[in-house]
């Protein structure tokens, strides 16, 4: 497996914990695309007639650039199928929320549910794609997005376990690293999982990646304009392949 | 003549006994039975478990009672949210027991409670450190671990239409947990926005069926609090 890939890996091995400060990389940050532009290419994988449900933060965007015409049907952990987008000004529905607790509106065919189907949806298999924000994803796929080790507050983890254990293909749409240079997509993860093996894409402002069981990180597309594959893996916590 | 409607909060939650295990039904703000909560103040009852999605916002309801002291414990799958400052005083400060369960877990634990389930295996969380201390088994190659039922003492739930045998609807998304609640509990208490006759509800458009419900008590306010 290894043998067609490239392994590129310029990083330091541990990169969470000895951010090299004054690496000529860190001097050159790119902000690539940004979290509409996230979004938007996200959308632009989503095909007709998949049932999808969109976590909270950049997730949710998604549901603004799926084109109109294209039937996505958007689930919503609350017991939504067929979420639409926000109401215009003034048209809110205080009945009608999503995850995060906004306010929706509903396509004409959707439907309403309780949480015990809702989830059976989720957990059942029903679901062909859950899209999460997260803190940290690893080369095997490990997720992590619920609690991290700094926050002192409780954990909230929500929805996220049985989405990501649920759903036939989960995609993680974030940055490419926090917003202090370290790198988010790693080795194995640091922060308490959230699934073992759940993830098969990642979105982030610089590029698009795969996770390939037995082989890791494959690189699908660099979205940073003008950015060389050397300076992608420089923020990169593991070595990304390459299908050379 | 079967009639489990009250004419006031005080009189749905009488008995409501100190050390009661309570769900609460909601989704945040939406289907949350305030004046049920509110109530509850009133009542009296202490040393309560609360099973609810969310772990109250800002200063009144389920934030109110845990202020008070009167919340020993709480499950639930996302204390942390807007407004959650009361939850979070109380719980660095060693004043509150947190449960932290996956929100689809937290539904079908509850859901098998209602269905004479004692427990029941599934991925959701397997792998993780909430799987800490559960059996584990492998099923088709995939590591599952067991979760057992969660029955409440009481339900508080919200509906939007309810008659005397305690028939229910719920409006758009404010269906969410009051449904597999009402199934789970010993004395489910059912506000209602709407008291209609009995056959007013289409059989065929019940939501939760009056079998799951004791009494039902309606209330005026029309829409969620936001």
């Amino acid at each position: 497996m290894q043998g067609d890939s490239v392994p590129l890996r310029i990083t330091q091995r541990n990169p969470r914990h000895t951010r090299a400060l004054g690496d000529p990389m860190e001097l050159k940050l790119m902000a690539g695309v940004t979290r509409q532009g996230m979004a938007a290419r996200v959308a632009r994988d989503i095909p007709e007639g998949w049932f999808v449900n969109l976590g909270i933060g950049i997730p949710t965007m998604v549901a603004d650039h799926v084109p109109v015409e294209r039937e996505v049907i958007l689930h919503s952990e609350n017991g939504i199928l067929g979420m639409g987008p926000a109401p215009e000004a003034g048209k809110g529905n205080a009945w009608l929320v999503n995850a995060g607790k906004q306010q929706v509106t509903l396509r004409p065919g959707g439907s309403f549910f309780h949480h015990a189907d809702s989830f059976g949806m989720i957990r059942g298999g029903h679901i062909d794609l859950c899209v999460l924000g997260a803190f940290e994803v690893a080369e095997n796929g490990d997720i992590a997005n619920w609690a991290t080790s700094e926050n002192d507050s409780a954990p909230a983890v929500g929805g996220a376990m049985d989405l990501a254990a649920g759903a036939k293909r989960l995609w993680v749409v974030m940055d490419h690293t926090t917003k202090d240079g370290r790198p988010k997509l790693v080795e194995a993860c640091g922060y308490p999982l959230t699934a073992p093996g759940a993830v098969q894409r990642i979105y982030t402002n610089l590029a698009v990646v795969d996770v390939v069981q037995g082989r890791g990180f494959v690189l699908r597309e660099i979205l940073a304009e003008g950015m060389s594959l050397a300076e992608l893996q420089a923020q990169t916590g593991a070595v990304l392949h390459t299908d050379a | 003549m079967i009639n489990k409607i009250v004419q006031s909060i005080a009189e749905s939650l009488e008995g409501v006994p100190h050390g009661a295990t309570i769900l609460m039904g909601g989704f945040g703000a939406v289907g949350q039975p305030d004046e049920l909560i509110e109530g509850l103040l009133e009542q009296g009852a202490r040393d309560l478990t609360v099973v609810a999605n969310n772990a109250g916002a800002g200063k009144v309801g389920l934030a109110r009672l845990m202020m008070e002291g009167r919340v020993r414990k709480i499950i639930c799958s996302f204390p942390r949210s807007a407004g959650s400052t009361v939850f979070e005083e109380l719980y660095r400060a060693g004043k509150l027991e947190l449960e932290i369960v996956p929100q689809g877990t937290l539904a079908e634990r509850m859901r098998a409670a209602g269905a004479g389930i004692p427990a029941f295996f599934t991925p959701t969380g397997a792998g993780t450190k909430l799987a800490q201390g559960k059996e584990s088994r492998v099923f088709n190659g995939r590591e599952h671990i067991l979760e057992q039922a969660l029955p409440g003492d009481v339900a508080l739930i919200e509906a939007w239409q309810a008659d005397r045998w305690g028939n229910l609807t719920y409006r758009e998304s404010g269906r969410n947990f009051n449904p597999v609640m009402a199934m789970a509990a010993t004395l489910t208490v059912a506000q209602t926005h709407h008291v209609v006759d009995l056959g007013d509800i289409a059989p065929d458009h019940v939501h939760t069926p009056g079998i799951f419900v004791q009494r039902v008590v309606q209330v005026e306010r029309g829409a969620p609090w936001v």
